[in-house]
């Protein structure tokens, strides 16, 4: 097990495409780390460096304190679990595990026992005697997981392992990797599109964007204090809303603006940091769930009219679409007992606690 | 796959109509009777040109020299115990065999060769090494004849730069039926290339990559990911090859005619030796038809192979 680093990374494909344009990442032992980003982002890229199947163009890739950007994959001690599994199929489950450590020269007791362990873990020892086209998707997805396991390396690498899986499974071999991580503790690096699953399987998320990283932290830390605009639209769904603003201050106080002569006072606590803002247009970015019915008791509560233009009732919540001048489509969550109809006018409640305020220009968040 | 089920549920061939059907029509909307009349035409043609002068020559093969009367299987019994026939069935194996291992050797490394450099330059190495293969046999082993042959051989010019004895290429016995293997392998090998090529190409990238972070070297890739992936290409082509190189008829009959003393025969010239050159006719058709229970029997083995590997691993 180990630590990996990269240090201003750069991939360059023939015909210029940079696809990743410096990146700095430091991944702590026993670490799971998620590369999160839209598609074309350049996380496969950076995956496939880091497993060395694509040459490096810049910068330095060092796994367990060893710097492997000459080395090739076989010596790097890393396993790969690729999007479409990549089993081997004229070879046995089995013999799909065993072969990494066959061409190791491993014992044939220990390959037996290593195989016969993972496949306990995973729960597939009754397929191990089938070839890969007897399988589902599922378990073609744990033999391509048992042969990364039964290796024991240094670093794990996911390259969208579920992506292939319909929704329900895909869901269900989240949380089995989740423990498989827990239970070996392997340095793991995984990448995925989908936010949910770099979420919910992430130590520290990774979000990339054109071939830079835009932030890395704790998916609590994403969720509550995005950097930029790009992952405070990434991170969450329904999306974060965004509404063009201007800060105003009112004697002493500051108050935010939106369209359609709307005033929300800035909370107390938050004044100082815009004080300097004064006047200043900006985006007004608050998530769904923190514009929801009508509530009381809390100092940074404030209402606002709307005319919801699509109800989706979600049953254990309701989702109400509306929008304001300027803006598109808008989201607010609602209590499912609360009535709400489209065209009606509605009362909703922002918690100004958790709103944030970005640069228009920059995307900053301020 | 999903294909065959689409074929399955196709729509009915033909719309109803009002007025009731004949006899006719209602046979024709039969699924099973329009299937018998489209493939009629392939019936027709692999009876007259397949099915027709096989039965032809198995009833040819057992009259006697004059096409008189009938003896039975007396021709195929006074071939086995004739030594020159022998020597036929022993050289068509040897020249087979060695000829299609040859090509299959050669065409993989070609293809291997082929596979490795950027797809521009591809196309035209391809075009190059497919050259042979398009010549018309009987024209291009003249050419090799000719290159052969003791008065002008510019191969025996070659090697006399380097200070090499002239070799007899056509006119003793193992230089002779090396000199036909080398011209069968030159012709046949680019054939083997071609279907290599696509077998290579349709192995998914995903696989090597697997396997080299499973820890395989290059030659490990070949051996474990490769060639099994192309097994049933590999079967297929040797089985395919063994046909037509064991039933070679042009190279022989042309590059040596057999000679030296008949020890360069196989069965196809033989036959045409035994049947047309000396007029024996039925003699004749029973050389040929030795071949077909050989055959036979090595198609039956390799089909079924091929048969249960793709139900394994779908390929
Ligand atoms: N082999 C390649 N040659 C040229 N460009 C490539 C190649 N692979 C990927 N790219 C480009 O690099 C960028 C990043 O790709 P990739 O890392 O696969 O993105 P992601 O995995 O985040 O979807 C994309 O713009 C893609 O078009
Ligand atoms: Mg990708």
């Amino acid at each position: 097990m180990a630590q990996v680093t990269l240090r201003r990374l750069v991939k360059e494909y023939e015909g210029g495409v940079q696809a990743v344009k410096g990146i700095d990442l430091e991944i702590a032992d026993h670490e799971f780390v998620v590369l999160v980003g839209p598609s074309g982002c350049g996380k496969s890229t950076t995956l496939r460096m880091i497993a060395g199947l694509e040459d490096i163009t810049g910068g330095e890739i060092s796994i367990g304190g060893t710097v492997v950007n000459d080395i090739p994959p076989r010596d790097r001690d890393i396993a790969m679990v690729f999007q479409n599994y990549a089993l081997y199929p004229h070879m046995t489950v089995f013999d799909n595990m065993a072969f990494g450590l066959t061409l190791r020269k491993f014992r044939k007791d220990e390959i037996q026992r290593r195989v016969m362990e993972a496949a306990r873990i995973l729960d597939i020892t009754q397929l191990l005697d089938r070839k890969p086209k007897a399988l589902s998707g599922g378990q073609r997805q744990r033999v391509a997981m048992g042969r990364a396991i039964v290796r024991d390396p240094k670093v794990f690498l996911f390259d969208e392992p579920l992506s292939n899986l319909d929704a329900k499974l895909r869901v269900q071999m989240r949380t089995e990797i989740k423990k498989v991580h827990q239970t070996v503790r392997t340095t793991t690096v995984y990448v995925t599109h989908d936010q949910v699953e770099a979420m919910t399987l992430a130590d520290r998320v990774v979000v990339m964007n054109g071939g830079i990283i835009e932030q890395v932290g704790p998916p609590q830390e994403l969720y509550h204090r995005p950097a930029t605009r790009f992952v405070a639209g990434f991170i969450g769904s329904p999306a974060m809303n965004f509404i063009p603003a201007r800060i105003e201050p009112a004697s002493g106080a500051l108050n935010l603006r939106l369209p359609g002569d709307i005033l929300l006072p800035i909370p107390a606590e938050r004044s100082d940091r815009y004080r300097a803002q004064g006047g200043r247009e900006v985006l007004f970015g608050i998530r769904p769930e923190h514009l929801t019915e009508t509530r009381q008791g809390r100092a940074t509560y404030a209402d606002l009219e709307v005319v919801p233009e699509v109800i989706e009732p979600m049953g254990m919540e309701t989702l109400v679409h509306f929008h304001m001048d300027g803006t598109r489509d808008l989201c607010a969550r609602l209590d499912p007992t609360i009535p709400a109809a489209p065209g009606q006018p509605l009362r909703l409640t922002a918690d100004l606690a958790n709103m944030h305020l970005l640069d228009p220009q920059s995307g900053r968040v301020l | 796959m999903a294909s065959d089920a689409t074929i399955a549920h196709a729509a009915p061939v033909i719309a109803p109509r009002a007025t009731p059907p004949t006899t006719l029509q209602k046979m024709a909307r039969r699924r099973s009777t329009i299937a018998f009349l489209l493939t009629l035409p392939l019936l027709a043609v692999i009876g007259g040109l397949v099915a027709w002068p096989a039965a032809y020559a198995i009833y040819l093969s057992t009259l006697n020299r004059r096409m008189t009367a009938f003896i039975g299987l007396e021709n195929y019994a006074i071939l086995l115990e004739n030594d020159t026939f022998r020597m036929v069935i022993w050289q068509s194996c040897f020249f087979a065999i060695t000829a299609v291992i040859l090509k299959a050797l050669i065409g993989f490394w070609l293809a291997h060769m082929l596979h490795h450099i950027p797809s521009k330059g591809q196309r035209v190495w391809r075009g190059m090494l497919l050259v042979p293969w398009v010549i018309p046999p009987a024209l291009s082993t003249l050419g090799w004849w000719w290159m052969f042959e003791p008065s002008y051989s510019s191969i025996n010019w070659l090697l006399a730069i380097f200070s090499v004895p002239p070799v007899p290429w056509l006119g003793e016995m193992w230089w002779a039926r090396i000199s036909v293997i080398i011209v069968n392998v030159w012709y046949g090998a680019p054939f083997f290339m071609i279907m290599y090529l696509a077998a290579l190409k349709s192995v998914p990238d995903q696989l090597y990559e697997a396997a080299d972070i499973d820890g395989a070297t290059g030659w490990q890739r070949l051996r474990y990911v490769t060639l099994p992936m192309m097994r049933n290409i590999i079967s297929i082509t040797v089985l395919f090859s063994l046909i037509v190189t064991f039933a070679n008829y042009d190279i022989v009959r042309v590059l040596t005619n057999g000679g030296p003393r008949d020890l360069t025969h196989v069965f196809a010239s033989y036959a045409f030796q035994v049947g047309v050159l000396s007029g024996n006719i039925p003699r004749g058709a029973a050389v040929s038809l030795f071949m077909f229970p050989l055959l036979a029997v090595i198609a039956f083995f390799v089909l079924r192979g091929i048969n249960e590997r793709t139900k394994e691993i779908g390929a």
